[in-house]
């Protein structure tokens, strides 16, 4: 009968910590409501590749019988490969998002660019906290507030720490409503967030819409060549949106493609939850550097808006800085709220949506940036 | 070790964010150009 309790006797007691994270992922996700989409399969994956002798992995059977595991074999096609979900997962998501507020307000860009600030600091933090270059900029990349940047980055640059990087990122991109509100507040005062702003929107063309799109790509792909991928597929899933000719197609993007790959990524990403891989004392540094680097991200942005309020004459309200974070739309919506709850009446939303989405190219180009940068430096 | 690797982070850091800036910027260039000509 000792075949039946082969795999009790072989459980670690890293394993039994990664069943508990598996099921805290899994609590968040269903009580909580953070990001279910992706912290429920993860948390899942997490049990399942944490069984002993898991058949979800690669194995060597008794009698020398090579066994191939699902979960091994969706990491090694899916991400390993040539990142292939994160990079898919895009086209949907660019079909999802409307550039109007943006392309209407384009001041609005450069809050995109200042709430990237968060990943650089972190990946100093990090460097000081003695972690490699690769993985230090893989870890400063949870600071870009986007899921499938981060996974990308951390597979390009051959991290150690790509699943608690992918918790991280997920997690306290669920956490936006509670980490900026906190950081705003650290360096705002109560009048400039009470600031309000007009909303007079330049007319947007579709010959505008559809011009946007191409010549993104074409820019951001001089600039940061390793950005290819995720600019182009970000901006081709937004060609199909906008030409007008693709209806069926923007709407397959929008919900069948980005739904089956979101629920074959938190799984897949799984792998890379391994007890031996996640349960180091390097996973809290981690989550604690991942935290570092959203709070930065919201102090930078607040704080360029801060400094063109030195020179203009109509003022920006500070928070609009922090929507410039990925997080989409959920920082704008935070901002939208935090606004009204110092001033009821006070509508800033459309301001927060075009320096939010502002951010999901930013942080495409800071993602691109970070690997040629950091691969040219690495010795 | 650790201070060579602060120094990279240090010179990512600054060349990251020029570059980021930069390329908004210019992104923001031609929305306003391509918004002119849209307009023509």
């Amino acid at each position: 009968m000792d075949y039946l309790f082969q795999g009790i006797m072989s459980v670690t007691w890293q394993q039994l910590v990664m069943y508990g994270v598996g099921i805290l992922l899994i609590w968040l996700a269903i009580r909580k409501g953070y990001e279910p989409s992706l912290l429920l399969p993860m948390g899942f994956g997490a049990i399942l590749v944490n069984l002993p002798l898991s058949g979800v992995l690669d194995q060597t059977l008794q009698g020398g019988i090579q066994s191939s595991g699902i979960v091994e074999w969706l990491f090694s096609v899916g991400i390993d490969a040539a990142e292939a979900m994160p990079l898919l997962l895009f086209i949907g998501i660019g079909a999802m998002i409307d550039f109007g507020p943006l392309l209407s307000n384009p001041l609005m860009f450069l809050f995109g660019a200042g709430a990237q600030f968060g990943i650089f600091a972190a990946i100093l933090l990090a460097a000081l906290l003695g972690f490699s270059l690769n993985d230090a900029a893989s870890i400063g990349i949870i600071g870009a507030a986007d899921g499938p940047t981060s996974i990308l980055v951390s597979q390009v640059l051959h991290s150690n720490y790509m699943g608690p990087i992918a918790v991280a990122a997920y997690s306290y991109m669920a956490l936006v409503p509670i980490v900026q509100p906190f950081a705003i507040k650290l360096v705002t005062t109560k009048k400039e967030r009470r600031i309000r702003m007009d909303y007079n929107p330049a007319a947007v063309s579709k010959k505008t819409r559809i011009i946007f799109p191409i010549g993104v790509t074409l820019i951001v792909g001089m600039v940061a060549p390793q950005s290819v991928g995720l600019v182009g597929f970000l901006m081709f899933g937004n060609l199909i949106r906008e030409c007008g000719v693709l209806e069926t197609l923007s709407q397959t993007a929008q919900t069948t493609l980005t739904n089956l790959i979101t629920l074959l990524l938190g799984i897949t990403i799984s792998f890379s939850m391994r007890a031996d891989q996640f349960v180091t004392p390097q996973t809290i540094l981690i989550m604690l550097i991942g935290l570092f680097a959203f709070v930065m991200d919201t102090i930078g942005g607040v704080l360029l808006a801060k400094f063109m309020n030195l020179f203009l004459k109509k003022k920006i309200n500070p928070m609009i800085g922090a929507a410039g974070i990925s997080a989409f739309p959920m920082s704008s919506r935070v901002i939208q709220k935090m606004a009204m709850e110092e001033d009821p009446g006070n509508v800033i939303l459309m301001h927060a949506a075009g320096a939010n989405v502002s951010g999901q190219i930013a942080s495409v180009i800071a993602g691109g940036l970070v690997i040629s940068l950091a691969t040219s430096l690495i010795h | 070790m650790r201070t060579e690797t602060a120094a990279a982070a240090l010179e990512i850091m600054w060349k990251g964010m020029a570059g980021i800036f930069i390329t908004i910027i210019v992104i923001a260039l031609f929305v306003w150009l391509i918004s002119r000509i849209g307009k023509k």
